[in-house]
């Protein structure tokens, strides 16, 4: 099979990878941009290295990256919801000091090796069927979660009555309040909630696919989740194809590699940075005049009566 | 005129509260819509708090804050060799701010400063190694067009999808960051590579005809002139000129500026164009006056930096040469705490922390406190 999921190794858009563009979408749908996820991925990703080799529990390591990613949420909470502060510049922030703390607190354990692995899920009843068993009968517990994950998602999202009052909050926060919904309570939730995935697909990136951590390793996948929110229109089933389509890219530049055509592998790797920009271009292009799915409050802090 | 304003929301707010808890709160808080940028004191007081969490972490790995700090204050601004060397960070940080702020001034988020930086000191360097004979008169100049020229188009490419086809030049500018890092190590591990350089990953040196001028027996070159001269252009341009005066109007007011027939999109290339064109002038800076070649990590992320630059001098002229130099020293100091055993990451997440600090507080400024009756 030429592109197997296992095969797709490309980490932004694999295992829990997506699931920083579902944490994102979550937080967004409430209204909050969220551009930290570069420093909250590698965040998640240090704790979790910090605390699996100290303990060498893998659910402690999973708690942790919760914890500490609970108490970087509430910040962006608290500058974004509370203070109505820049939400473009905090997130920004959150990025710049989640990369300068994940840098100073992994530097003792930089480099060292995972004391376990995550557990396989071997599903032989899967892997007799044709294509699916190759590609779905052995993924790790990770990536069967965030299958979990884009679903439930999704199911909050369109079909509950929580979900309908998050795209209230996202589209009309003024609206919302006058209905009687907490916007600035379900604003926190998304936020906290989703910094937690976020976080993870850090976690899973470093347990799963890195034998160890190594400074700056999220090397932008942090920001291509926030390009996959966009491209997948805010939506978490969309978000999960696109993100299969940028591990497809990104194997395929290690396939045009192995044929041994003369490319050096720098212009390889800019195929999906150029084709970010360029599908981002095509869609632009594509919907000028629609709606671009974004909710439509996204960004503008709510002040319940008050005007700036 | 608050008063009448924000009476009506006072009763509701009252009146919500009265049904909610049994508790009355003596205090409401509330923002101030002319309340502005808030007061002075406010950076000053982000900086600390800030120096403050950092210092947590710093305690974790069982070093005293005070010392690590003191290290970097006198790492940074103790010695005259320290504070050139500040200087020396502190010009691309200044030119890649006044890039970042210009964009800023009309809210276009560019972080794309790192690789138009990376755009610029190519173009410098494709010069040199082009043309490796010109005289210094003719080097130098050449040098500065392809940097601006460079940088200016790198910026371009992220107005471009912006304005014609409603892309966030966020994650353009970004995306144009890795390709330019990519290019970047392609040419100085490829075809750009010192053959008599040992493998290192860098271009040959440039020729004394290539570099800037140097100050005496320090690094400290002439693109601090160039910085300077940067700075004061702003100022004039954004308080004298027609241009400036649109930009502020854009600023403080999209909607009304449209409305008054300013064509945004123009106004977003063309100042795209200058951001990037400035932080390019910065790549040329830095490798004609600082590292004499192209280099593997010619940036230790001064595009990055430039933002938070930019955004503690509240987009002023005046504030930029200060943050700009506090921040060439918060780099400087990240390198001397490597000599007491810590990873100059402190430094980066300082920056981080300062950033989060600062913008709580120019928002907290804006709010005051109200007894309710």
């Amino acid at each position: 099979m030429g592109l197997g999921a296992h095969d797709t190794n490309y980490r932004g858009g694999d295992g829990l990878g997506h699931t920083a563009a579902l944490g994102g979408i979550l937080i967004e749908r409430s209204g909050i941009t969220q551009l930290g996820a570069e420093g909250l991925m590698l965040m998640g990703a240090v704790t979790s290295c910090i605390v699996f080799i100290q303990t060498g529990s893998l659910t402690l390591a999973l708690l942790a990256v919760l914890a500490v990613s609970a108490v970087l949420g509430l910040v962006h909470g608290v500058l974004c919801v509370t203070l109505r502060a820049n939400q473009v510049v905090s997130g920004l922030a959150m990025t710049l000091f989640g990369t300068g703390l994940s840098a100073y607190l992994g530097k003792p354990v930089s480099g060292q090796p995972l004391p376990g692995a995550v557990p396989k899920l071997d599903l032989p009843s899967l892997q007799g069927i044709p294509v699916i068993g190759p590609l779905f009968g052995h993924l790790d517990l990770f990536t069967y979660l965030s299958f979990a994950l884009v679903l439930a998602l999704h199911l909050f999202i369109h079909r509950t009555s929580w979900g309908l009052s998050l795209r209230a909050v996202g589209d009309n926060p003024a609206t919302a309040d006058v209905m009687g919904i907490p916007v600035l309570g379900l604003r926190y939730a998304c936020i906290v909630i989703g910094t937690m995935m976020i976080g993870l697909a850090g976690a899973d990136l470093l347990l799963v696919y890195t034998p160890a951590w190594n400074e700056g390793m999220t090397a932008g996948r942090g920001w291509i989740a926030v390009a996959l929110i966009i491209f997948a229109r805010w939506n978490p089933v969309r978000a999960l194809v696109c993100a299969y389509f940028f591990g497809a890219l990104d194997t395929l530049g290690l396939r045009i590699q192995l044929t041994g055509i003369e490319i050096p592998s720098y212009f390889l790797k800019m195929i999906p940075y150029l084709v970010t920009v360029a599908v981002l271009m095509f869609l632009g292009w594509r919907s000028r005049g629609k709606p671009s799915g974004a909710p439509e409050a996204l960004g503008l802090p709510y002040i319940r009566e008050q005007r700036f | 005129m608050n008063e009448r304003h924000t009476a009506p929301s006072l009763q509701l707010e009252q009146g919500r509260g009265a049904r909610r808890s049994r508790f009355r709160r003596p205090y409401r808080i509330e923002i101030d819509p002319a309340g502005g940028q808030g007061p002075w004191w406010v950076p000053v007081v982000s900086i600390v708090l800030a120096l403050a969490v950092c210092g947590i972490f710093i305690a974790w790995n069982g070093m005293n804050p005070l010392t690590v700090y003191a290290k970097m204050v006198k790492g940074a601004f103790g010695t005259s060799f320290g504070f050139t060397e500040t200087l020396v960070k502190a010009i691309p940080l200044m030119l890649c701010g006044l890039g970042v702020s210009i964009a800023y001034r009309i809210s276009v988020w560019n972080i794309g400063a790192e690789g138009q930086f990376i755009a610029g000191a190519m173009a410098a360097t494709a010069v040199t190694v082009y043309y490796p004979e010109l005289p210094m008169v003719l080097s130098i100049p050449f040098m500065l067009l392809a940097s601006l020229a460079a940088g200016g188009l790198w910026g371009l490419l992220t107005a471009i999808p912006r304005t014609y086809f409603g892309v966030n030049e966020l994650i353009t500018s970004l995306m144009l960051n890795y390709v330019a890092l990519l290019a970047l190590n392609y040419v100085v591990f490829g075809p750009w590579k010192d053959p008599k350089g040992f493998n290192f990953p860098g271009t040959p040196m440039f020729t004394e005809a290539q570099s800037l001028p140097v100050l005496g027996a320090t690094r400290l070159h002439m693109g601090l002139v160039f910085a300077l001269a940067g700075v004061l252009l702003y100022w004039l341009v954004i308080r004298y000129t027609r241009w400036g005066y649109e930009l502020r109007l854009i600023g403080a007011n999209a909607e009304a500026a449209r409305n008054a027939g300013i064509p945004i999109s123009r106004h977003i290339l063309a100042v795209m164009l200058v951001s990037g064109a400035l932080a390019g002038l910065a790549g040329m800076s830095e490798v004609a006056g600082v590292t004499h070649r192209l280099m593997y990590g010619i940036s230790p992320g001064y595009g990055y930096t430039a933002v938070i630059v930019a955004w503690l001098a509240k987009l002023n002229p005046a504030g930029l040469v200060i943050s700009s130099v506090l921040f060439g020293g918060l780099i400087v100091g990240g390198y001397s705490v490597q000599t007491i055993g810590l990873p100059s990451s402190v430094s980066s997440m300082l920056q981080g922390a300062i950033l989060f600090f600062f913008i709580a507080g120019a928002m907290a400024g804006k709010f005051r406190l109200r007894r309710s009756r």
